[in-house]
């Protein structure tokens, strides 16, 4: 068995009639952390929802451990395991804390998740179980939305936008938690605004530029000022 | 006497029209979809009780453990064929589908049944009643009535609020692209919530018809009666349903005392006064 977990072909997708990708392939081995990076609309939700397959109007090949998902429904994928924590969040509003953790673990993969396991990640949200999920801070709204993606037990974990409209100290406590969240040999692509902090985590990384890869490989490999040029295209 | 008497009927009937209204309120609370055709619906189900009896002689709500399942086949297999393909950002699809069904099904109703008003016997428990004060008597059969909508309510409550399909239903209605996240197939949640709002379509037709006579145009002022429920209890909480339902009943029967032309007039005129007042409904969703 190859150790590549995912494997993108000349992916082209569509946001509406605008295309938002362009001919984008990569791999991702088993355990690797990539990092998304890239401009305000250069592609990267796009891609991690492509992937998920909540976007319907694409081209090409998504291959997840040797099997075609391109075409497959986001409610089957995520039983294949890949797991996104949306921008956003995106927490049900109806539902308690404990409730949006529960139907993360509707698809009932095998696997270390379980309540008690994100509840030990996460004490705080123990103590508000049963509070409804968007009464939180955003920074605790963040941990049930990737509570939630991680009851499913995924393969790949993929992390739209980790840090986005948190506090600093927040963000800090998330990601002194990363190492523990991808545990197991869990695979993750993390989109983040923040290059610093992503470059630091992330074994490799990848920046898209309006649609297209515009420089990938490990971040020890490149200075400060190759990254910044393929990030703006200058 | 007559007064309190004709109140104590009124909050018996309220029952009814709770039973009208909640598959309603369901419908709408998960998917947005305003069924034109649920009154109509109502109906179909109570000639659907009325052929199985005559088939096979059952007592009106025995033949209940075979209208519910049928009723909740055919709603399953209406939403995932029909009905899940009008839904989107636009309302009015489903509008003009649903309002298409009531129409197809008032005539289907009249061509195998004619227009003729039928009416389901339920035996001694019709006209039975107790008395409760003096001037008081409660129908044994409005009285089932009144309490199997309480029964439904809360079971419908506790599906929605303890269950894992209940969450799925909340999070559908939340954001339907998160849930497929979740690995939830919302095509076929939007038919299990169907298939149960059939299932309290179809308790709330052999009620009706075991307590009145009924004929195939009967169904839209039931959806009206049940639009009105839905609107006075405020849109998504199931006992304001109920309440509505009440109030509903209550008005009419008021109505009815003054003069019994005014019996209907009573129940809109209310309907109307509280849209004025609170236009959210007495106890929307939130307050629960």
């Amino acid at each position: 068995m190859s150790d590549v977990l995912l494997e993108i072909r000349d992916l082209d997708a569509f946001y509406g009639d605008a295309q938002a990708l362009f001919l984008l392939s990569l791999a991702l081995k088993r355990g690797e952390m990539l990092a998304l990076i890239g401009a305000n609309g250069a592609g990267k939700s796009t891609l991690l929802k492509s992937i998920a397959g909540l976007v319907a109007n694409k081209r090409g090949e998504i291959k997840f451990q040797g099997r075609s998902i391109v075409r497959r429904h986001a409610f089957e994928i995520v039983a294949e395991g890949i797991a996104l924590v949306p921008e956003g969040r995106k927490l049900f509003t109806s539902l308690s804390v404990e409730e949006n953790l529960r139907l993360g673990g509707k698809v009932r993969r095998s696997g270390n998740w379980s309540l008690d396991a994100i509840y030990e990640l996460f004490p705080v949200l123990k103590d508000k179980r049963n509070v409804p999920a968007t009464l939180l801070s955003g920074g605790q709204q963040q941990m049930v939305a990737i509570g939630r993606a991680l009851m499913s037990n995924p393969e790949l974990l993929l992390i739209d936008e980790l840090s986005l409209g948190l506090a600093p100290l927040v963000i800090k406590d998330i990601y002194d938690l990363l190492p523990k969240i991808v545990q197991n040999g869990l695979s993750a692509i993390l989109v983040e605004q923040d290059v610093t902090r992503a470059l630091r985590v992330a074994s490799r990384f990848m920046c898209i530029l309006e649609g297209r890869v515009s420089l990938e490989g490990k971040p020890a490999d490149f200075s400060r000022d190759q990254v910044t040029a393929a990030y703006f295209g200058t | 006497m007559d007064w309190v008497n004709g109140i104590v009927q009124g909050v018996l009937v309220g029952g009814l029209f709770a039973l009208f209204a909640t598959g309603l309120s369901l419908i709408f609370g998960v998917m947005r979809i305003v069924n034109i055709a649920h009154g109509d619906m109502i109906i179909a189900c109570a000639y659907l009780a009325f052929t199985i009896i005559q088939l096979s002689g059952l007592h009106p709500l025995v033949s209940l453990l075979i209208v519910i399942p049928i009723a909740s086949l055919v709603g399953y297999l209406l939403q995932t064929a029909i009905l899940n393909r009008t839904l989107g950002k636009d309302i009015l699809p489903p509008l003009l589908v649903t309002f298409g069904l009531s129409i197809i099904v008032q005539n289907g109703l009249l061509e195998v049944y004619s227009a003729d008003s039928r009416r389901l016997a339920a035996g001694p428990i019709e006209t039975g009643s107790f008395p409760l004060a003096r001037g008081i008597d409660i129908g044994y059969l409005p009285l089932l009535t009144f309490l199997t909508a309480v029964v439904v309510v809360a079971g419908l409550q506790f599906v929605f609020y303890r269950t894992e399909i209940g969450r799925s239903f909340r999070a559908v209605s939340d954001d339907p692209e998160t849930s497929q996240l979740m690995g939830l197939d919302n095509r076929k949640v939007y038919g299990l919530a169907m298939a149960l709002c059939l299932a309290v379509v179809a308790i709330a037709g052999v009620f009706l018809a075991t307590r009145s006579n009924f004929d195939p145009f009967m169904g839209p002022s039931r959806l009206i009666f049940g639009f009105e429920a839905v609107i006075i209890g405020g849109l998504g909480n199931l006992w304001g349903t109920l309440v509505g339902g009440v109030i509903l009943g209550v008005a009419q029967a008021i109505g009815a005392q003054i003069d019994p032309g005014w019996q209907l007039l009573a129940g809109h005129i209310a309907f109307l006064v509280i849209l004025a007042i609170r236009p959210e409904g007495l106890f929307p969703r939130g307050a629960r």
